[in-house]
């Protein structure tokens, strides 16, 4: 099996190399892939969206209806973990072995996390609001809160942390998520526009381009709240094995 | 053999990639254990990863966010070459958080594999499903 593997994988190793033969230098900036459609993002996303931040605007405008899927897919991936690990019979033991009982508190650790967390979850926020004039915005805002909620179970214990934030309360998060996300398309497609088409906010007084601005900072909210609960929802499940007893 | 050597280092972000993604191949195919398929799976996604975000570099350019850009403005000067392809960011950065969750999914679906058959092992699983 191993010879077979290292057949296949040097056959697939020099297809690449030959294929390497036809790609662009690295740095060409004249590359194909960058010279047709990403100019007109780089040269007009200001202009339309008054969005710096060119990747924030293409992400939350342009490819609105991808990330939006993008989004679903990750409720979906969280549901999926739920119902595979919750509720069921058990032949084997567990393959995450429960923590031994606590010989009293961690007083480092818990009292390290007690003065991270505030601190992660303000960045948060932070790399979420300036997502449109600095590397940030939604997937990485909810990935960071994610982590906060995941060092608290760390750092005291499961029970702990969800006694503060319930099983039910991270799905209907990871349900909000997505419901602001298409929501705010919704919203579009009733004031008689397209499907996520953010010009049509400008009824609440905003320009046109400030419109599509505010949209975007919308639909962040949305990625982020549904990252954040399904990141967290995850770590949960994976790791009491879905009894949400004792984690890791 | 005097222009092998430019012709290398021209491309020298495909072959990092190349390497990790026959590392993950290799992985996937040859290991026996679930789990390090599971972790060469990973490893094929960032030389994805590393390939695209690799395509979208213009040689001098900057990260994608216009410079003097706040607030509104009608007409500002904006050479593209001067930023980077912001195409290939917006695609991955969707594809990692993405390729976190089905990664949650795929160690999900190996705790239900170790609860039915005790193991995770590829050649133990087919014996406990001959049994």
């Amino acid at each position: 099996m191993k010879k077979i593997a290292l057949l296949i994988t040097l056959a697939v190793g020099a297809l690449l190399i030959l294929a390497a033969e036809d790609f662009p230098r690295w740095g060409d900036a004249h590359a194909p892939a960058n010279d047709y459609l990403s100019p007109y993002y780089i040269e007009k996303s200001l202009e339309e969206t008054a969005v710096p931040n060119i990747v924030t605007a293409v992400l939350a405008d342009y490819r609105g209806y991808d990330t939006m899927f993008e989004t679903t897919v990750i409720f979906c991936a969280g549901i999926t973990v739920l119902t595979l690990l919750r509720r069921t019979q058990r032949k084997a033991p567990k393959a995450v072995r429960p923590r031994p009982a606590r010989q009293g508190a961690d007083v480092i650790l818990q009292s390290a996390s007690r003065l991270l967390v505030p601190v992660m979850q303000i960045f948060a926020l932070y790399v979420l609001a300036l997502g449109h004039h600095s590397p940030g915005g939604g997937f990485q805002a909810g990935v960071i809160l994610g982590a906060s909620f995941i060092l608290l179970a760390l750092s005291y214990d499961l029970k702990t942390m969800l006694a503060r934030l319930s099983e039910n309360t991270l799905l209907r998060l990871s349900a909000l998520g997505v419901i602001i996300y298409a929501g705010i398309g919704a919203l579009c497609l009733l004031l008689g526009d397209n499907f996520l088409a953010y010009a049509a906010l400008k009824v609440f007084g905003f320009s046109e381009v400030m419109a599509h601005s505010h949209g975007i900072l919308g639909v962040e909210l949305g990625v982020a709240v549904t990252v954040m609960a399904i990141m967290f929802s995850l770590y949960v499940d994976l790791a009491s094995g879905g009894d949400l007893d004792e984690g890791l | 053999m005097a222009d092998f050597l430019p012709y290398i280092v021209a491309k020298y972000n495909y072959w990092a990639a190349l390497v990790l993604l026959l590392i993950g191949l290799y992985g996937m195919i040859a290991k026996n254990n679930l789990l390090k398929k599971v972790i060469a799976m990973s490893i094929f996604q960032s030389a994805i990863i590393l390939f695209y975000v690799s395509m979208g570099d213009k040689k001098g350019s900057t990260i994608p966010i216009l410079l003097h850009g706040h607030g509104e403005h009608g007409a500002l000067a904006i050479d593209p070459s001067q930023y980077a392809n912001p195409l290939p960011h917006v695609l991955m950065l969707t594809a990692i958080v993405v390729g976190v969750s089905t990664l949650g999914v795929a160690l999900a679906v190996l705790q239900k594999i170790h609860r039915v058959h005790g193991t995770i092992e590829e050649d133990e699983i087919l014996e406990s499903i001959e049994e």
